[in-house]
């Protein structure tokens, strides 16, 4: 047991040291990665924070962050490999005459391969982490081509074999619920919703991130952005906008939110997206959410 | 559980772990009722993180076990209350079950809502929708040898779904929802594939698919933009109100949905549930007993808003594409907010293809839409039609057909 808290903290703390202010249940999460050598599903809104998950368990294993990014109709040969065809073909050209197995032998071989984020993750010598990147956005179809993938970590390329995993990625999966995932990827995987952070955490990520953000101000931006995410919007602000609002306020040497009542206001850009919510957190309620902020 | 220790001598070991498997075992079955997906290999893992010393401490387990098990966002809400009911021994605030407590007696089934709805409002109110045979009477409707000629389908069609009291005549009215979710289904996607055609040319593809020929374009490789299928998500109305059509309209989503490849079902009251899961299964009757469980409202009232809220911001992403048409059937009667009504409907409208309001009450002889809720709703709606009985709901294939 000892040695599972310790494991545990000792993730935690080197998620922090790279720049990510973890909660307790995601230092669990990845020492249980490791431990059944699963893939980690995240799921959440936009912007909470699910790809910094990947590039911080990057650093903490200090190996290549490999990501593919999937939308609809990504296919094997985006995904996984592909040859280099106009290659080939000029190397047809090239060596006209010759015998043909001698230039099928040459056109086929790893130096007309192409290697895309699939291939390249299961070649590593180190084990990178492998982020596939909003996966819900794929068809139902490469779906399971990766879930074959994902159980067996070999590839078969008809023209040069089966090539074989040299070492397990560390699979990173996130999803933002724009379509159902299949019931087999989800057992496959486990499971992390990545929830807004609260207040506290939220004002760490942002003394980690911005550099001249003292702790009072984060704990009040923290706070005014916590208000914010309860009025009814249309699209609520992540951590990325508190962050570039930080940014904003910091940058114009803003120390308290209540000495420039204005200032916030009018910088509230950084945090509301939409015209509807724009109309809607008028000056009045700024000021009443302000005035929620101790 | 720390008595795994090395003092331990071995019988003890083995009495003691096989208590732990026992209850873990148990454990399974209880998620598994509660609608997780756990699999033999999930088991495995568990047992192993117990080895591993996670059982030492309750927070670790549960912590474990919740990414582990957990496999979308309404299992990982559940999750803790369901392991501390289970581990710790406490009471559960949100109704789960939990191996044994599934009484049947508890558990009314939907499957008597018929009966049960003709006991509070036997049939009488309006003529509206009924046989064209001159006789109002719902007594003496015996259904056969009264119109001549016609096939005994036929006059199911136009009765309105409350007048029935037969169960023979209830079961075949449902038989025939679900014969016509069938139908729809075979047109709609018919007409789907006809529409396809290629219209791009896949240059890469191409220069591939032409290596055989020494690089010669010879063979035109085509790409076709890929035709999403139509999408049907119903949301119904399980309240108190609509208690007499609500047998006939599950029917109707069981046999859309086992048509259907994506179509996604909800029921609402005062608040709203996910039933595609509880409906995959084949069996009508098993299915709506897996409901009935679901469909229990918490109190009076229907908070129409309040559900379409949840749904927009829990699920409305996930099951709603650009060729999605969302049905509501629903009365109308909002007891919660009527301008949280419209709202939320006008945030569906910005979504989905099109907005189709199914209101059994319409054809009602003087029904108007004067309640507040509906009143909000209409403006957001694309089509407003009544459905009370099978010849409406037959009429709405070919506007779906249309999307």
């Amino acid at each position: 047991m000892e040695a599972v808290v310790q494991d545990r903290n000792e993730i935690a703390e080197r998620l922090a040291a790279a720049g990510y202010i973890a909660d307790g249940e995601l230092a669990t999460a990845i020492s249980l990665m490791q431990m059944l050598k699963r893939p980690l599903l995240l799921e959440g809104e936009a912007g909470v924070g699910k790809t910094e998950v990947a590039k911080a368990l990057a650093a903490v294993h200090s190996t290549e962050l490999i990501r593919l990014q999937c939308y609809e109709g990504l296919d094997q040969s985006a995904a996984l490999y592909e040859w280099n065809y106009q290659r080939q073909l000029l190397a047809i050209q090239a060596h006209r005459g010759e015998a043909a197995e001698g230039i099928e032998d040459q056109i086929f071989s790893e130096k007309y391969l192409l290697e895309r984020p699939l291939l390249a993750a299961i070649r590593r010598t180190k084990p990178p982490v492998l982020l596939i990147d909003e996966i819900d956005r794929a068809d139902d179809e490469f779906e399971a081509f990766l879930l074959e993938l994902l159980s067996d970590f070999q590839v078969s390329i008809p023209e040069l074999g089966t090539i074989k995993a040299v070492t397990i990625p560390h699979v990173v999966l996130t999803s933002n619920g724009t379509r159902e995932l299949s019931d087999a990827l989800r057992r496959r995987c486990l499971y992390h919703y990545v929830d807004y952070p609260d207040a506290d955490r939220e004002a760490r990520i942002i003394m980690a991130r911005i550099a001249g953000a003292g702790a009072s101000l984060s704990l009040q931006i923290a706070r005014m952005v916590e208000a914010i995410r309860k009025e009814e919007l249309r699209k609520v602000p992540g951590v990325a906008e508190t962050l570039d609002w930080a940014a904003a306020l910091v940058g114009i040497d803003v120390r308290d939110l209540h000495d420039a009542p204005e200032t916030v206001h009018e910088t509230l850009m950084c945090l509301l997206k939409t015209h509807e919510d724009k109309s809607r957190v008028t000056r009045e309620v700024t000021e009443r959410l302000l005035g929620k902020v101790a | 559980m720390s008595c795994c220790g090395p003092g331990a001598n071995y019988d003890e070991v083995d009495e003691v772990s096989r208590l732990v498997a026992g209850k873990l075992a148990a454990f399974l079955a209880t998620l598994r009722d509660n609608g997780f997906a756990v699999g033999l290999q999930e088991g495995q893992d568990a047992a192993s993180l117990m080895v591993a010393g996670y059982a030492a401490r309750a927070a670790l387990l549960r912590s474990a076990f919740k990414h582990l098990f957990s496999a979308r966002k309404s299992d990982w809400d559940a999750f803790d209350g369901i392991f501390d009911a289970f581990w710790l021994g406490k009471r559960l605030r949100s109704r789960s079950i939990t191996v044994g407590s599934a009484k049947a007696a508890n558990n009314p089934s939907l499957k008597s809502l018929p009966n049960h709805a003709a006991e509070l409002r036997p049939g009488s109110e309006s003529a509206m929708d009924q046989v064209p045979s001159g006789d109002d009477g719902p007594e003496d409707r015996s259904g056969e040898g009264r119109m001549e000629g016609a096939s005994r389908a036929d006059n199911i069609a136009e009765v309105d779904f409350r007048k029935f009291t037969d169960p023979a005549q209830i079961e075949e009215a449902h038989a025939a929802a679900a014969r016509l979710a069938k139908v729809m289904r075979t047109r709609l996607t018919r007409r789907d594939l006809a529409r396809r055609r290629g219209y791009r040319l896949d240059l890469r593809r191409t220069i591939h698919g032409n290596i055989s020929h020494g690089g010669v374009p010879i063979t035109l490789v085509k790409r076709q933009r890929k035709q999403k299928p139509l999408r049907l998500v119903m949301l119904l109305d399980a309240s108190g109100s609509m208690s007499m059509y609500t047998s006939v309209f599950l029917r109707f989503i069981h046999g859309v949905l086992d048509q259907f490849r994506q179509a996604e079902a909800f029921l609402f009251h005062t608040r709203l549930a996910h039933v595609s899961d509880a409906m995959k299964e084949k069996d009508a009757g098993r299915a709506l007993d897996r409901l009935s469980i679901l469909a229990q409202g918490a109190g009076g009232g229907t908070k129409i808003g309040e559900s379409l809220q949840t749904f927009n911001r829990w699920h409305a992403a996930r099951v709603i594409h650009s060729r999605t048409c969302v049905m509501i059937v629903s009365d109308g009667y909002e007891t919660g907010d009527a301008a949280l009504l419209g709202r939320e409907m006008a945030a569906l409208g910005r979504r989905c293809r099109r907005i189709v309001w199914l209101n059994p009450m319409m054809a009602w002889q003087g029904y108007a839409p004067e309640a507040a809720g509906i009143k909000a709703a209409l403006p957001h709606v694309d089509l407003y039609a009544p459905a009370n009985t099978l010849q409406s709901l037959t009429a709405l294939e070919p506007y779906l057909a249309r999307l």
